[in-house]
């Protein structure tokens, strides 16, 4: 609820600025290893932007998948998960680099 | 007029002892309203008031807008505020998290009663409801104040920089933030604190890591607690630990017990070790995360 709070915020801030009435479209960027849970997300957005300038607005949600750097293979691997094992030597010393991002990345407006 | 108003965050937050001066709201908000309502019924979501709901005319034309915003931008902003604040006052700051349960509190005031005299101290206490937490801290000679949240499930880093203020004159020294009971949303918001600190008890599973792995991944720090009980449990600390390294590589792992003391003094040399680092590092250099 927080993030979907956020997201109205980030939208009403830019209005502001950009000089719209309306938001038609919002697309977001999720890491698969960020905090976000997209269905609750959606339900969450709905909800706080009900008469709002995006009420009614559709959500498109951007998947990004995870990685990490195996530090006992020294290379960046894909992981699905925190706790996921390296895909290549099934050690647990991964680090997530990349598919942690919750991020507004374009606006359809009027 | 502040943009992350505690009042926005679930159905509002609330400083102990304060008014709630610090906000200018227009919208005539009060803490004592019933509190039943939906979120999104209940008008104290104040979006959609002002300049962004007025239709002008002209505007009407449909176009794409760039924005590339990180959606807890303006927590992290209030983060960095923070931040910049702790360094300032040279103080060293975490920010400790974990279940309802898990003798979060009990181990704080333990910690507090051996440190106290030694180094300053101060405690924001987060919960939900009642001052009962802040009022134990207090019992030991700490300062403390209460955050409750609301129906909200976490603070965040704009609550935090509001209760930090009251201890502004304090110079280096420890700063405990206790976060509200909670392996999930807590993770996500950073509050300017130099670590997180999860506190995990043998009376839980072993497999909470992997549970929750983003809280579990935030944390630098793991304190396994209530180990006095371990000969009456089947927990397997070598998995637990296990469990978190999986998720998180290098997070430390210390095990303690508030009751009976064990391990109490490695905690206590790793907060002294902490707040030596920051002593001996010049605010001008401080690190930005």
């Amino acid at each position: 609820m927080s993030l979907a709070e956020g997201i109205l915020r980030i939208l009403e801030e830019n209005s502001r600025t950009q000089g719209y009435a309306r938001v038609k479209g919002v697309w977001l960027e999720i890491g698969r290893l960020s905090h976000v849970e997209p269905e609750s997300l959606r339900f969450c957005f709905g909800a706080v932007t009900r008469d709002s300038l995006a009420d009614g607005a559709k959500l498109e949600m951007i998947m990004v998948d995870g990685s990490g750097w195996c530090h006992d293979c020294g290379e960046t691997v894909a992981i699905d998960s925190h706790y996921d094992a390296c895909p290549r030597c099934g050690g647990y010393r991964v680090e997530a680099t990349g598919g942690t991002e919750m991020r507004v990345k374009e606006l359809e407006v009027e | 007029m502040c943009t992350v108003c505690g009042c926005g965050e679930g159905e509002g937050a609330r400083l102990e002892g304060d008014g709630h001066e610090h906000h200018h709201h227009d919208h005539g908000h009060q803490h004592g309203h019933d509190h039943g309502h939906h979120h999104h019924d209940h008008g104290d979501l104040h979006f959609g008031h002002g300049p962004a709901r007025a239709h002008a005319p002209g505007l009407s034309q449909e176009r794409m807008v760039a924005i590339e915003q990180d959606i807890l931008s303006e927590n992290d902003r209030y983060a960095v505020a923070n931040r910049a604040a702790f360094a300032a006052r040279g103080q060293f700051v975490l920010n400790l998290v974990s279940s309802p349960g898990s003798g979060k509190t009990t181990l704080l005031t333990r910690t507090l009663e051996v440190l106290n005299g030694e180094m300053p101290l101060a405690v924001v206490e987060g919960d939900q409801q009642t001052s009962n937490d802040a009022d134990r801290i207090r019992a030991t000679g700490a300062p403390a104040v209460q955050i409750n949240t609301g129906k909200g499930c976490h603070l965040d880093a704009h609550m935090v920089g509001h209760a930090v203020e009251r201890f502004a004159d304090l110079t280096g020294g420890l700063v405990l933030i206790e976060n509200v009971g909670n392996l999930v949303c807590p993770a996500a918001f950073d509050l300017g604190e130099h670590h997180k600190v999860a506190i995990l008890s043998v009376t839980e599973g072993e497999d909470k890591p992997l549970k929750y792995p983003d809280m579990f991944h935030a944390a630098d720090l793991l304190l396994l607690n209530k180990v006095d009980l371990l000969p009456h449990l089947d927990f397997d600390v070598e998995r637990c630990i296990d469990y978190a390294r999986r998720v998180r590589p290098d997070i430390e792992v210390l095990q303690v017990s508030a009751r009976d003391g064990s391990g109490m003094q490695a905690w206590l040399d790793w907060l002294r070790a902490g707040l030596a680092r920051v002593a001996a590092t010049p605010a001008s250099e401080a690190p930005a995360a």
